[in-house]
């Protein structure tokens, strides 16, 4: 430092009758920040240069093989896909694109589900009042009931298709069998989510609904206090699985609050798990089926012992 | 025709669903079995043509010498995905914008709804109840679904079809789950929608629902019919007819299990333990309608009563 000030000592001897100005003495202090400045105007123009674009996009934009197949590879949301798709999946008709709709319902009722949140207590009384505020004074709030109420059953009609074109298509077949049976796990969690989500309104429908349906529960061999053989192993309303489910012999606050922790908390968290593997298997277990050339029956190898 | 009673049911907003059902079921079962049944007209056409099996590119799409066997998902399939998930918002937000989700009184536990209905998919088993006891409808048959379906796979041990629509090479596979998904299922939540009325009775789609009817019919247990009197012998006499029916019915699935000369060899690469599973999920299915026929033609309540379980 002490250099540089003795550096620019002689240069003011030098002009000795000019006396540099106020001004000028700022400009000479100012000039190289604005040096540096015009360095970052220059990145500017051109921004996908900077540190910072470099450090969120890992590689370049221009149009070449290797850049789209790192836009899906380097995108934690896109990297489920493989770089490329046999090219007759892409066609609607194959697909019929039940799954990913699938995922994306899961998504808006998550998303959804998470607001609904902010204005819901689930306790007896207080519930239908936070639904009727909800539909009646929130901004936007009906419209975020109604979109979790019809993407939830949408969800149901789009898991139902997507498993009817899988057997449609035969790809249960090896070497997908295991993640058939995961999905049908998922179309099982799909229907407990929705079937949870119906007591939680805590209105006449919903109340008679889960009524009707946890009655079933009491019938249950071994385990239900009206089922075969439940009663002479001791079960009765107020030990039996029902009970359980319940949290009490009749549909009340306690069954408003578990309906509530498995809705919101537990089956989300054990679907995500499903889901999770779901995915990777469909990766795993050599992308998308088909549609795959046709085998004739000519052509099937004896079975391996 | 009471048609403000149907458009009633067919508008209640919790019935939208069932209602899209009606027409997207029929639609996509009709799109699948198009394609099935062009490529069986291709797959008729290679084995005949053992030169042209070689050389055909093997698939009903289009097909280009030179053209490149898989396409890049940046933009190709990211472009579709993008664009369903658009207008599946757009449907979404219509359909949340004009209708309303349900909202009844609050709960009353003293106030019974009739009809009090499960939610619409689980119709079907509420379906299941008017001819099973809550046991067998409402537990053992869930139950036996999810691991029928986990099962598939397990049992099918035909090597054709993987990954393409087909019937000719799939045939006995396609019909039982149409039959267990189309009509057992969808068909049984369609009529516990639409027809099912107050007390749970049948009222034809344009009935009114009349919340006084009442219905004389009185259901007799097998062993009422034929006479039978005396505890030991009516469960002998149910345990008997219950396996007479497995004996039978396994007889007749058997015999379709080995129809034609390719069934056959495809009943050859199955391990006993995987034929008994098929057979034994099959005719619990199959039990299903035939409780049905039983009660609408013989007003038959339980085939077999005992001290502890009745069926």
């Amino acid at each position: 430092m002490n250099d540089e000030i003795k550096a620019s000592e002689p240069e003011s001897e030098d002009t000795p009758t000019q006396t540099p100005s106020r001004f000028d003495r700022l400009r000479g202090w100012l000039d190289p920040f604005i040096e540096k400045g015009k360095g970052d105007l220059q990145a500017a123009k051109d921004p996908k240069r900077t540190q910072l674009w470099k450090s969120v996009f890992r590689h370049k934009l221009d149009d070449s093989a290797r850049n789209r197949s790192l836009a899906v590879l380097t995108n934690v949301f896109l990297h489920l896909h493989p770089a490329k798709v046999n090219r007759d999946a892409i066609r609607f008709r194959y697909t019929w694109g039940m799954g990913g709709l699938s995922l994306y319902l899961f998504v808006v009722l998550t998303i959804t589900g998470v607001f609904l949140m902010f204005y819901y207590h689930p306790t007896k009384g207080q519930a239908y009042q936070d639904i009727m505020y909800l539909h009646n004074d929130v901004p936007f709030g009906g419209l975020l009931r109604n979109m979790h109420r019809w993407a939830a059953h949408l969800m149901i009609i789009t898991v139902w298709l997507h498993m009817f074109r899988v057997f449609l298509t035969g790809s249960y077949k090896s070497p997908r069998e295991f993640n058939w049976s995961v999905g049908v796990i998922c179309l099982v969690l799909t229907m407990l989510l929705s079937f949870t989500g119906y007591l939680l309104p805590d209105d006449q429908l919903g109340f008679w609904a889960v009524t009707v349906g946890t009655n079933m529960a009491r019938a249950t061999p071994l385990l239900g206090s009206e089922g075969p053989l439940g009663p002479e192993l001791g079960m009765t309303a107020y030990n039996d699985v029902r009970f359980a489910l319940l949290g009490g012999s009749i549909v009340d606050a306690n069954a408003l609050l578990r309906a509530y922790i498995w809705h919101c908390i537990a089956l989300p968290l054990i679907i995500s798990i499903f889901l999770a593997v779901h995915f990777w298997r469909v990766r795993k277990d050599g992308s998308i089926s088909g549609p795959a050339p046709v085998m004739l029956a000519s052509e099937i190898k004896p079975p391996r012992k | 025709m009471d048609w403000a009673q149907l458009a009633e049911i067919a508008s209640a907003p919790d019935n939208i669903p069932i209602v899209a059902l009606l027409f997207l079921i029929p639609f996509f079962t009709w799109y699948g079995f198009r394609q099935a049944l062009a490529t069986d007209r291709l797959i008729t056409r290679l084995e005949g043509d053992s030169k042209l099996a070689k050389t055909h590119h093997r698939k009903i799409e289009p097909y280009r010498e030179g053209w490149d066997q898989k396409l890049y998902v940046w933009p190709y399939l990211l472009r579709i995905e993008f664009l369903s998930a658009i207008i599946c918002t757009f449907i979404l937000m219509v359909w949340s914008i004009t209708l309303n989700a349900p909202l009844e009184e609050p709960a009353n536990p003293t106030l019974t709804m009739n009809p009090s209905k499960a939610p619409w998919y689980f119709l079907g088993l509420q379906e299941m109840l008017v001819y099973f006891d809550p046991w067998i409808a409402g537990v053992i048959m869930p139950t036996l679904i999810i691991i029928g379906l986990i099962a598939i796979p397990y049992i099918d041990t035909n090597p054709l079809g993987n990954g393409y629509y087909t019937f000719r090479q799939r045939r006995f596979a396609i019909l039982a789950f149409c039959f267990g998904f189309l009509i057992l299922w969808v068909v049984m939540v369609i009529i516990g929608t639409f027809i099912r009325g107050p007390g749970w009775m049948w009222f034809w789609p344009g009935e009114t629902w009349d919340h006084h009817r009442l219905v004389f019919e009185t259901n007799q247990d097998l062993h009422q019919i034929l006479g039978i009197t005396g505890q030991p012998w009516i469960g002998m006499l149910g345990g008997a007819a219950v396996g007479l029916y497995f004996v039978l019915s396994g007889w007749l699935v058997h015999k379709l299990i080995v129809l034609t000369e390719f069934n056959r060899k495809i009943y050859e690469r199955m391990t006993l333990v995987q034929y008994l599973t098929l057979q034994s999920l099959l005719l619990i299915m199959l039990a299903l309608p035939v409780k049905i026929v039983l009660r609408l033609l013989f007003r038959i309540k339980y085939i077999w009563v005992t001290p502890w379980f009745n069926i």
